[in-house]
């Protein structure tokens, strides 16, 4: 049996692709590769015993712990076949041939023996010929890098990479004329010989294998005239993208999620935007950021505008509501647990800090601190992640001015915050000054609110937040 | 030329990689000591995939000396549930690894010093590596009662354990690493390495429990820093070069091209716990409701880190037919992983009807589920 043994470079691959035993069914069951196969019959390889080989210390039995082929899956030379275990060693056991893999010895979990046989592999004997009659055999692969071969009783010279280009533009080996050594056929000639046929002058191409087939029509002999002209005709090389579509079943957490806002749908939603100018928060902020700081807290923005958000909650209620399945009843929820959307590995997640009424805004801001570093480890509880009745999401952090968010059932409003933008806006007196600005956009269930409602609540909101000592007139 | 053994679409790097000297500023050649400066587990790890992958050990054996901050390292074929409290770890902030080799698990921590021999498949010798460590010891002190098992262990006063090992072989290099216990936190060792799992059947490797002993324990005098420098001077030794150690950053691209993906692949949960083989869960919930107790069987095939299967036996209409249906639904084909069945379980709990009732009972039994992960 001859063992044939490649080089593994990209362009030999190729030629590999394309030649397939098509044997039965299951040859056509390829996992890793993309195949591109001839259809027409071909003679198939023999099957080789790959038989476990010795690993070391004596050792006689492995057991099988997990495939990486499967009957049916071409493999290449030093493509990992299988895991084996023996005696707290781990054997990764690599393919030493090409071909199909045709039949497993053993199951995972089973004791595999040294010397015996582990896989069957099909090897491919002689490669699958194109449908034209006169046929450009590519030879099997060898070490050397020219072949031999015998067509219509000529010794023809050329390497893999040259027959394929012959192949590809249909021309016959036997007609080209070699001018390397030996009469060998280079590159340079295949695409001489193009030239001739089309008229045309190829430019050299030293990186590039694939010349495309040239389209049929060009392929008329060209007229004399075009031949004296010589003027070079750019070749449209195909832009070669070998990746391919993944397709994954929606498992677990998006499946979840599917659900979630597919319901949302239902929710005729709401929009309201507004700009707001948060010069002074971001003022009261910076002096406050280190005294939190003394105690222990990163104080951001948001603990601000949930609680503003509470505070405007008190005189919209509504806003904080929940409509049942039959748009019989509204519950108006007594906690305002106002929930913070929250960017994690897995995707959305939206906590909610509880009972935002009776807290103040140190309280909010610990609390958020606690539920992001929980958020970031992926321990959030459940109670984190239940009992919400109204939502903020901050996607400024992000990026993005305008967002028009999606309402999170069982609740009927939510708001996200754009990010901050250093604009100039006229004040007062009709002076240009430098502007904090963030826009906000609100969506709410228009089945029980109304834009009039959601605008005052907006407006409300936006007050204590422009102006962050109007707060203290309201804090309970 | 030789081509090193490699997946399929790794063979661009193998090919650009195949110097006798690949990566390694060092010109001599010869065997190579080398520590890293890193006690990031994955990145240690990452260290050997990219050694076993990349160099040509055929003119140079290594090895490799390294330490980690807390973390609980699984053999490639284990089951990280059977092992370990996963739960403990995660409120400890401990790292949970998979590494490439076989055999148990181990918990690493900068007390414990961790030493890979790199050599051809052939020269693959784990008895000569472990005497060569016992003899270091014995020369820095040589009052120690150590000796090497036949399962390739060291044990301290013929009882104790200090070194467990592993192995990996590959197409054409091989590497076999080990520990060695100096001054680890026993505690914390004890309590991660119990599973409080119940009902797991699984065919995955079982790790051997042992009794363990710090070297620290027998000779206060000793230091981490000296055991591996004494190491590194017997290997030297044998391996007649000098008694250098080349210091090695594993996050150095320039040094180990690839490497960053290799630290990142082990760090990503289809490797730590996609890697399990296929187990089931079979055991009952007690559940406590209201004044009772309910005992609820609940039954998981997971494969690939995946649940395949789930069935639940709550009592009849303890939740409304529709939700269980919808519950056992998303389980299955998401992760066994309690952050996943959280969010699962609470997104879920939107599209409900608003009953408390029914939301205590909702939230209760997949309380439970997640305990199990």
């Amino acid at each position: 049996v001859c063992i044939h043994r490649v080089r593994s470079c990209s362009s030999i691959r190729v030629i590999k692709s394309k030649y397939v035993c098509v044997f039965d069914k299951s040859a056509l069951k390829f996992s890793h590769q993309q195949r591109l196969f001839r259809t027409s019959a071909v003679s198939c390889g023999q099957i080789v015993q790959f038989k476990l080989s010795d690993i070391g210390e004596g050792i006689t039995e492995v057991t099988v712990k997990e495939w990486y082929i499967k009957e049916g899956d071409s493999v290449s030379q030093f493509d990992s076949i299988c895991e084996v275990q023996s005696d707290k060693a781990s054997v990764t056991i690599t393919s030493r041939y090409d071909g199909v893999i045709r039949k497993l010895h053993y199951s995972i979990d089973d004791i595999a023996f040294v010397g015996k046989p582990l896989v069957d592999i099909e090897i491919d004997a002689s490669k699958g010929v194109a449908s034209e009659e006169d046929v450009v055999e590519t030879p099997p692969m060898s070490h050397e890098e020219h072949t031999h071969q015998e067509i219509k009783g000529h010794k023809t010279l050329a390497t893999p990479a040259v027959r394929r280009l012959a192949m590809e533009n249909n021309i016959k080996l036997s007609e080209v004329v070699g001018t390397g050594k030996d009469n060998r056929i280079l590159k340079e000639d295949i695409l001489n010989y193009l030239a001739k046929q089309t008229g045309a002058i190829l430019p050299p191409s030293p990186k590039a294998e694939i010349v495309p087939p040239l389209p049929k029509s060009e392929t008329v002999p060209a007229a004399p005239k075009d031949r004296a002209r010589k003027i070079p005709v750019p070749v449209s090389r195909p832009i070669v993208f070998s990746g391919k579509d993944k397709t994954e079943p929606v498992t677990g957490f998006q499946k979840a999620m599917v659900k979630t806002m597919s319901a949302a749908l239902k929710i005729p939603h709401l929009g309201y935007c507004d700009e707001i100018d948060l010069t002074q928060l971001v003022q009261l902020r910076e002096e406050l950021k280190p005294l939190a700081e003394i105690r222990g807290v990163k104080l951001s923005f948001m603990p601000f505008f949930i609680k503003a958000a509470s505070l405007g909650l008190l005189q919209y209620p509504i806003l904080n509501a929940s409509l049942d399945e039959n748009c019989q009843n509204v519950t108006y929820k007594a906690s305002h647990n106002i929930g913070v959307a929250m960017d994690t590995e897995q995707g959305l997640i939206v906590p909610n800090v509880k009972n935002v009424q009776v807290c103040s805004v140190f309280d909010i801001a610990s609390e958020l601190n606690r539920l992001q570093s929980l958020g970031s480890a992926g321990q959030l509880g459940t109670s984190d992640l239940t009992g919400g009745t109204f939502t903020l999401s901050n996607i400024g952090t992000i990026g993005g001015t305008y967002a028009k968010p999606v309402i999170l059932p069982p609740e009927v409003a939510i708001g996200a915050l754009g990010k901050i933008q250093v604009v100039p806006r006229f004040n007062g007196k009709g002076e240009v000054f430098k502007a904090q600005i963030m826009n906000v956009g609100w969506a709410a269930d228009h089945r029980i609110i109304d834009g009039a409602t959601m605008a005052r609540f907006s407006n409300l909101w936006k007050s204590y937040v422009e102006n962050p000592a109007s707060m203290l007139l309201d804090l309970k | 030329m030789v081509l090193q053994p490699s997946l399929k679409n790794c063979l661009r790097l193998s090919c650009v990689l195949r110097t006798p000297k690949a990566g390694f500023r060092s010109t001599a050649s010869g065997p190579l000591i080398i520590q890293s400066v890193s006690n990031d587990v994955y990145q240690n790890l990452a260290v050997e995939d990219w050694i076993h992958e990349h160099m040509d050990l055929e003119k140079r054996q290594v090895l490799f000396l390294w330490r980690n901050s807390p973390a609980v390292v699984i053999g490639r074929h284990q089951n990280p549930w059977q092992e370990c409290n996963l739960r403990l770890l995660r409120q400890k902030n401990i790292k949970l690894a998979r590494r490439r080799s076989g055999g148990g698990t181990v918990y690493h921590d900068l007390g414990n010093i961790n030493l890979t021999f790199f050599t051809t498949r052939k020269k693959y010798e784990r008895m000569e590596n472990l005497k060569l460590v016992v003899k270091a010891l014995k020369a820095l002190r040589p009052q120690l009662d150590i000796h090497v098992t036949d399962r390739y262990d060291i044990l301290l006063d013929r009882h104790y354990k200090i070194s467990g090992t592993a192995a990996k072989l590959g197409g054409t290099s091989a590497y076999h690493h080990c520990t060695l216990l100096c001054n680890a936190d026993k505690f914390a060792l004890s309590s991660v390495l119990k599973s409080p799992y119940k009902g797991l059947k699984s065919n995955a490797t079982p790790s051997v429990p042992a009794s363990v002993k710090n070297l620290f324990e027998e000779d206060p005098s000793l230091t981490s820093e000296m055991l591996l420098d004494a190491i590194a001077k017997e290997y030297a030794t044998q391996h007649q070069i000098d008694h250098h150690i080349t210091l090695i950053n594993p996050a150095d691209e320039t040094l180990l091209p690839g490497i960053n993906n290799k630290t990142k692949e082990l760090q990503t949960w289809e490797w730590v716990y996609g890697k399990t083989p296929k187990f089931s869960v079979s055991t009952c919930l007690n559940m406590a409701y209201k004044d009772a107790v309910l005992d609820v069987k609940v039954n998981m095939d997971v494969k690939h880190g995946r649940i395949e299967v789930c069935t639940i036996d709550l009592p009849e209409q303890w939740l409304p037919p529709a939700l269980y249906s919808e519950l056992v639904k998303s389980l299955t084909g998401s992760k066994f992983c309690p952050n996943e069945t959280t969010t699962l379980a609470t997104t879920l709990l939107r599209v409900c009807p608003q009953d408390d009732e029914l939301h205590s009972r909702w939230n209760l039994l997949c309380e439970n589920m997640i305990m199990l992960m």
